[in-house]
């Protein structure tokens, strides 16, 4: 669905050159369509407004620092955004890394290796992992995935990789189960379809000549796959990459239930964390209105939205670039 | 260049893995679904349609919550769809080609994949800081917001599957735009319009984060859109963190009614689609 068919020159040519014959009742219809295209922008504008000036005392009170300061102390009230931030992007980070080789595995899967009338149905229960709410994959990640990970993962990564210098870094801590590592594996399940379908629709807009070009010289499948048809999309998939990023910067129920809350800056995956949006869900609720707390968490919603912004801006004009061209 | 036998290996290896996460992804669906099953049928009983929200240990039931939620949904689709079709027939229609369809759409665009949690702070500091509270029209107002670019995307790409010689044609009879667009293009795409309806549905049914900070829930019986009102992502969120066990049952009984809604709802969707295309 990433594409959307656009008409020729002719067909707009033919709508513009269309003159109304109802006098009274088209100029109100046309009126309305308008004013509702219109209306999108002016949500975006409102929403990005809005959030913006809830959050400036707080933006005013501790300054441009706001953004990188890694303190966030409701007793004493001083608010930064940096573990946020730092959260955010690391949990969607590691979701793309997690997410990426797959999607490419079952694009290739989907295209190329498939079953002509299995192709279709496989394809509609992956895209069901998208349609799974939020709220039911942080549930099935704090009641299954969370204990798994404690008991079976954390114990033996720590023993052998937590020893090593630098590296072991990453892998330091009590094996809690909740902490960074799990939300990037949740949020990677929760991307994983978005990717693939663009993928999918990339790769199937591949000439079919420049494949069996290659295949008429003797490529294997797989040669085919890595060597004609990824780099022709290349861009495009570039652009559903960052669509899976950005998905994975705003995702909060899922997030919130596994990542452990906690608003301490720290380099071990298996140490709990926060992200923006899950610090918004969790301490909102004790948060009153006029609140510096408040004007806190509504510029780490501003800055959320940003980032958000700018990614899936980013690969929107990929995806159409490449589509279209 | 690698011998052939190395490249037919490697080509076998790439297939077999490629083929593992293709069934590795659908073996973490079943396991999602198993556990909602497992966990959510033995809770599952009359009580949960028939009784409210009640004291752990009381025998409480979601009834309140399911009905809040039906309200809010009913109401932002009462409020989404007209928006979201008329945007999605500018865009397609008059809009088609001009530089302000081209942004209308990049927004909305943004608009649907922005994270819905902001669109819940976004309706708080708009409706329920000066109005003065949590309300089910706050609630609902936040579900429209998501279920308006869904509308929009899939009106768009419908109109654009109708031939324009249909369009020609109740133009060359001298029909007025409005007649054409309602009785002509409408009515051609109306299948998949309706699918994009239920696409929209189906997504604000499950959306938790924008409800927090806006309907925020209510476990009491409650009617009042002016006041907090409860929902089923809200009840499932505070039951399933919460200590008591038949809470978390509860819990489970709610995301299973959530999940197989908004499956049913986009497998049919998606096998209508399908058939359009």
């Amino acid at each position: 669905m990433a594409a959307s068919i656009s008409g020729t020159e002719a067909d707009t040519a033919l709508i513009a050159a269309h003159k109304p014959t109802g006098r009274v009742s088209d100029p109100i219809f046309v009126g309305l369509l308008w004013a509702s295209g219109i209306f999108v922008l002016v949500l975006l504008g409102l929403i990005i407004a809005m959030l913006f000036e809830g959050g400036l005392p707080a933006l005013r009170e501790f300054g441009i620092s706001f953004l990188w300061s890694t303190t966030w102390n409701p007793v004493t009230e001083r608010f930064g955004a940096g573990v946020m931030v730092f959260g955010t992007v690391a949990s969607a980070v590691i979701a793309v890394i997690v997410a990426l080789p797959l999607s490419f595995g079952i694009a290739f899967f989907l295209t190329e290796i498939a079953p002509g009338p299995f192709r279709r149905p496989i394809g509609v229960a992956i895209q069901l992992l998208a349609a799974v709410p939020s709220i039911i994959y942080g549930m099935w990640g704090f009641f299954i995935v969370v204990p798994l990970i404690a008991a079976y993962v954390q114990p033996p990564l720590i023993e052998w990789l937590g020893p090593i210098p630098l590296l072991g870094a990453l892998f330091q801590g009590p094996p809690l189960g909740a902490g960074m590592l799990t939300a990037g594996l949740i949020l990677a399940l929760m991307i994983l379809p978005f990717i693939t379908a663009m993928f999918v629709e990339v790769l199937e807009s591949v000439p079919p000549m420049l494949k069996e070009s290659a295949y008429g010289v003797g490529a294997t499948s797989y040669e085919v796959y890595r060597n004609v048809s990824v780099p022709y999309g290349r861009t495009a998939m570039v652009g559903a990459v960052m669509l899976g990023l950005g998905r994975a910067l705003g995702e909060t129920m899922a997030v919130t239930f596994v990542i452990g809350n906690a608003t301490r800056m720290s380099a071990s995956l298996f140490a709990p964390g926060a992200t923006i949006a899950s610090t918004i869900a969790n301490e909102f609720p004790e948060a009153s209105i006029g609140s510096l707390k408040l004007q806190s968490l509504l510029q780490l919603g501003f800055i959320l939205f940003v980032i958000s912004f700018i990614v899936l801006a980013l690969s929107r004009l990929l995806v159409r670039s490449k589509l279209k061209g | 260049m690698a011998s052939l036998a190395r490249r037919r290996t490697t080509d076998y290896v790439v297939k077999a893995i490629s083929t593992g996460f293709a069934a590795l992804s659908l073996v973490l669906l079943a396991w999602i679904l198993w556990t909602l099953l497992s966990r959510g049928l033995p809770a599952l009983g009359p009580h949960v349609f028939t009784k409210i929200t009640a004291p752990p240990g009381a025998g409480g039931g979601l009834l309140n919550a399911i009905v809040g939620s039906l309200i809010q949904i009913g109401v932002a689709l009462i409020v989404g769809t007209p928006i979201g079709l008329m945007c999605g027939t500018f865009l397609a229609e008059n809009g088609r080609g001009t530089q302000v369809a081209n942004v209308v759409r990049f927004v909305n665009d943004v608009l649907l994949s922005a994270p819905s949690i902001l669109i819940g702070l976004f309706v708080y500091q708009l409706l329920v800081v000066p109005f003065g509270g949590f309300s089910g029209w706050a609630g609902s107002a936040a579900l429209a917001i998501l279920v308006i670019p869904v509308v929009v995307r899939t009106t768009e790409d419908m109109l654009n599957l109708v031939p324009i010689g249909l369009r020609e044609a109740a133009f060359a009879l001298g029909a007025p735009q409005w007649k054409v667009v309602t009785f002509i293009t409408w009515r051609a795409a109306r299948a998949g319009i309706v699918t994009g309806i239920l696409l929209a549905l189906a997504r604000a049914a499950g959306e938790t984060a924008p409800l927090l900070f806006t309907s925020l829930g209510n476990n009491g019986w409650s009617l009042n859109m002016s006041a907090p009102m409860a929902s089923l992502p809200i009840a499932i969120y505070q039951y399933a963190a919460s200590p008591f066990e038949d809470w978390v049952a509860l819990a489970w009984a709610g995301a299973l009614i959530i999940t197989v809604g908004v499956l049913t709802l986009n497998v049919l969707s998606r096998l209508a689609l399908a058939k359009m295309k």
